[in-house]
């Protein structure tokens, strides 16, 4: 199938630039987008331009980065694909980040879908581009094509030894037509000169000077600084404030009640301070005294919602997710039963840059600039907030400091949009860490009853979850709170059920890295390993096996849609057992075999997991003292995502990155619900790994198969929690079913 | 009040709140975005800069206590860009999103000002303090060995030989 099965006319547009050069913008098919989706959906959807590369007369090589770069390196990948087949040289070309614009189609970051959805296309617009070109010097020179070569940004003719650049081609090059994309020559891997190459990333230069590339360093003539004191109860509103005495304070400009609306991802109510500094709004702010009407769900605690769990447990599901076979009576016949209550917690995404950005409003027209994984969406949200059109909004895009899927919502553009209006000069709204923690869109937390057993001969025969998770408006799970009916062990396992209930709640949740499997695959392949062990198996040998077994029908999925971030969503994959097999034989070979002597108290353990189109086996070699302290020593990483890596440095650099993310989450992140609120406020109370903390050794192979390369974002985290606690359990005999480890009295060593 | 003090090498007065954080005067008052806010309780180290070569959270540091001191930020760490640690940072490519990484280069720089060679455990100690969201740690401690082998080439510093001279090969 072609992607781009377009009308080849109205694929590439090539036009001339001032003082020379040429203008060459492609026409991509929005319909392999995720961030597309609904908007017309496959098939239908006019053609949007979603590429623009610029050659100047001298040869320079310009390409506008239209997505977000929030650290995944989508700013140097996505050129990388291009200029490869438009055969420059990469160190001719620069990348220059859009805007938030139409020309540029959808924009957007998540999902880890950036590699597989651009793969092609990118690759087919840098090779037609440069099919014209060397249209134009066959037509302009009067050689026929097939005696022309490129390299460099050049065509060459070796036959009369003439070589011309591609910018003096602009005059020849708008008039040729543009090939077709599908039937374009791509080359062959063995000649890539870009692709495979470790790449510096385009803003690495001006990181490590300090220049101002993040929402937060944007400034505006004239811009005041502002704060916003959010009911700490969800969506709760102000009764009354202090403002008289706040306006009075040095350096405050205004200071108001915002009404705020329903949705817990939008603009809430609450109080907004503005001064001429930063830190005199929020000195101020610390003089507020707000009496709130904090609403319906000011009695919600994590501790009743594990109450409440644990009493639904014994009932019948409030939904059969999936059923096969008859896991009732496998487990009356079954050799070995085991059960287990998983917990995972609530997560906040804690980015290191907190939210915020920078607002104006003029005559009824919005200019923002802030950094967002979802720009289009921003722009709609602002739109309905303010009440004036989305083609009002402009929105400038920044290098982000950290996303992990937390600035998928846009309610802080909300927030800045609505202060600039109110107080009618430019705003830049900065949260405070406090802010950002007391009010993500948090990764929901679930529980889940498990039954497993083994037969005598040690085989997996039944498996029954009762998952138990939440639900805001009684109907639908909450946002990335389900579990889908095609998670693994469904499918592999002959007796299988798949339950869930629903406890209702008042707080906001979202897609964090990985979503639908940073939770879960902590449980299933903990509870794997639990049945491994309970039937007397080796842990890697019982996986193999699990994964030999003949694959049950796909049953419809009920929870699909819900799952969110794009892990269910159309760059998911199959779930191909055989791709598994070979990460994990992988990782079992890499990693020693299993054959290593260790130390007592050192152990090593193993989990995988399918996510975002990405298998992914992990081995962790860790050591536990008797104080319960714990060092992750070595991890070893087998993966597959197809047959390509683009840039090999950053590949690593974002499965390194999943590690330490899944570490923290492991042992230390949790946000507490009480009295409705959060509890958790800064990094002392909700503590990311630390450098000491960190892996000596990280080893990360991938297996190279036949198959289209997929992203890196997010599939290498979900294994490394049950990873190390599997080896926990193999170095301790403690088995860990709840989340985070801290909880239990472990901590770092 | 005023407050003189010298930044990257140049006397600055600035008429500000006494108990302002250098942060903000930094970021606000002076125009010096690379020094970044992460946390304001002195916990993730985005606001590290130098105070008389030392490493100091400027959140930490109120602006009148900032009267006479030697402040150094990471856009004047050095005027040509080529600190041998911004030299391995871009080497390696060590940052993600980047945007702890100000702050980790001044504590860094800091570290190997006192410790030319230090062992991956002397790094632990020093960096501690600097929080890294994206996880690049492995990256800085191969970044900060690669600067020091640059600083002092006959030192061994942490590392044995043979893994210096593949730490050398030029990865990009």
């Amino acid at each position: 199938m072609s992607p781009l099965a377009l009308d080849r006319r109205s694929f590439l547009r090539v036009s001339a630039l001032a003082g020379g050069g040429l203008v060459i913008a492609a026409y991509l098919d929005p319909v392999s987008d995720m961030f597309a989706q609904g908007q017309g959906g496959r098939g239908g959807a006019p053609l949007v331009p979603g590429v623009f590369i610029t050659i100047a007369r001298d040869g320079r090589v310009t390409i506008i980065g239209k997505n977000p770069e929030i650290g995944q390196g989508i700013k140097t990948t996505l050129p990388m694909l291009i200029a490869e087949e438009l055969d420059v040289d990469w160190s001719a070309v620069t990348v220059e980040q859009g805007d938030l614009d139409p020309k540029y189609g959808s924009q957007g970051a998540g999902g880890s879908t950036a590699v597989p959805q651009n793969w092609l296309p990118m690759r087919q617009v840098g090779a037609a581009a440069r099919q014209m070109l060397v249209s134009a010097a066959a037509s302009s020179w009067n050689v026929p094509e097939a005696e022309l070569t490129t390299a460099s940004g050049k065509v060459l003719h070796s036959t009369s030894k003439r070589s011309i650049g591609y910018g003096e081609l602009a005059d020849r090059a708008l008039a040729m037509t543009p090939p077709d994309p599908a039937s374009v020559k791509l080359k062959d891997p063995k000649d890539f000169k870009i692709i495979g190459k470790s790449t510096l990333g385009v803003d690495t230069p001006a990181i490590v000077v300090g220049k101002p590339l993040f929402s937060i360093d944007a400034t505006v003539p004239g811009m005041l600084y502002a704060v916003f004191q959010r009911c700490p109860v969800f969506g709760g509103k102000v009764a009354s404030a202090n403002l008289d005495q706040i306006k009075a304070m040095p350096g405050v400009k205004d200071a108001f009640v915002v009404e705020g609306g329903t949705a817990l991802n939008g603009l809430m109510g609450g109080v907004a301070v503005v001064a001429d500094s930063w830190w005199l709004a929020q000195k101020a702010r610390q003089q507020l005294n707000v009496t709130w009407n904090e609403g319906p769900t000011a009695n919600d605690s994590s501790e009743a919602f594990a109450a409440k769990a644990k009493a639904m447990s014994t009932d019948a599901p409030g939904q059969m997710t999936r059923k096969d076979g008859d896991p009732d009576a496998a487990l009356g016949g079954a050799a070995k039963v085991v059960e287990g209550a998983y917990f995972y917690p609530f997560l906040s995404h804690a980015p290191l840059e907190p939210m915020n950005a920078t607002a104006s409003y003029k005559d009824g027209k919005v200019e923002i600039w802030a950094g967002t994984q979802q720009p289009g969406s921003g722009r709609t949200l602002v739109a309905q907030t303010l009440g004036v059109q989305p083609s009002d909004v402009t929105i400038h895009m920044t290098r982000i400091g950290g996303c992990f899927g937390r600035r998928l919502a846009n309610d802080y553009l909300a927030e800045a949009a609505w202060i600039a209006k109110v107080v009618g000069v430019p705003v830049h709204l900065q949260w405070t860490r406090e802010d950002d923690m007391g009010h993500d869109q948090y990764r929901p937390a679930a529980f889940s009853f498990l039954k497993g057993g083994v037969d005598a001969s040690g085989t997996l025969v039944a498996w029954k979850n009762h998952f138990v998770t939440f639900t805001l408006d009684g109907q639908r799970v909450t946002g990335s709170g389900a579990v889908t009916a095609s998670e693994f062990p469904a499918r592999f396992v002959p007796n299988y059920q798949l339950g869930t209930s629903m406890i209702q709640f008042g707080v906001p949740t979202g897609p964090m890295r990985a979503p639908g499997s940073n939770g879960i695959a902590f449980v299933m392949q903990s509870f794997i390993d639990e049945l491994a062990h309970a039937g007397g198996q080796d842990p890697i040998a019982f996986r193999l096996a699990l994964l030999s077994n003949p694959l049950i029908q796909a049953a419809p999925d009920p929870n699909a849609a819900g799952r969110g971030g794009g892990a269910g969503g159309a760059f998911a994959g199959g779930w191909d057992p055989s791709r598994m097999r070979g990460v994990l034989e992988l990782v079992r070979d890499k990693s020693g075999g299993g054959k290593t002597k260790l130390p007592a108290g050192t152990a090593m353990g193993v989990a995988f997991h399918q996510s975002h189109a990405g298998f992914f086996a992990e081995v962790a070699e860790v050591s536990v003292d008797p104080a319960k302290k714990v060092r992750v020593n070595r991890v070893w990483v087998a993966a597959d995502v197809g047959r390509q890596i683009v840039n090999p440095i950053n590949a690593e650099a974002q499965i390194q990155s999943s590690i330490i993310d899944g570490m923290s989450q492991l042992m230390s992140y949790e946000i507490t619900i009480n009295k409705g609120r959060a509890m958790e406020g800064n990094y002392d109370e909700y503590e990311p790994v630390r450098i000491s903390q960190a892996p000596k050794e990280i080893h990360v192979d991938f297996l190279l198969s036949d198959n289209n390369p997929t992203g890196l974002g997010e599939p290498a985290l979900p294994p490394i929690l049950p990873a190390i606690a599997n080896a926990i359990f193999a170095a301790t005999g403690q088995r860990i079913r709840t989340l985070p480890l801290a909880k239990s009295g472990y901590s770092w060593a | 009040m005023k407050v003189d003090f010298t930044v990257n090498g140049k006397a600055v007065s600035v008429d500000v709140p006494p108990d302002m954080p250098l942060l903000w005067v930094l970021r606000e008052t002076l125009h010096l975005p690379g020094t970044k806010f992460g946390c304001g309780v002195g916990q993730c180290g985005a606001c590290t800069v130098h105070i008389s070569g030392k490493a100091t959270k400027s959140c930490q540091v109120h602006a009148e206590a900032a009267a006479g001191a030697k402040v150094v930020t990471i856009e004047g760490l050095s005027p040509s860009a080529q600190h041998p640690l911004q030299q391995a940072w871009r080497d390696l490519d060590v940052p993600d999103c980047g945007y702890c990484q100000g702050g980790q280069i001044m504590a860094a720089a800091a570290l190997l000002a006192t410790t030319p060679s230090p062992t991956d455990a002397q790094i632990d100690a020093a960096m501690n303090g600097n929080l890294c969201r994206c996880g690049t740690y492995l990256r800085i401690r191969q970044g900060i060995h690669r600067a020091a082998q640059v600083n002092n080439p006959t030192g061994k510093g942490g590392l044995l030989a043979e893994e210096l001279a593949e730490e050398l090969e030029p990865v990009l």
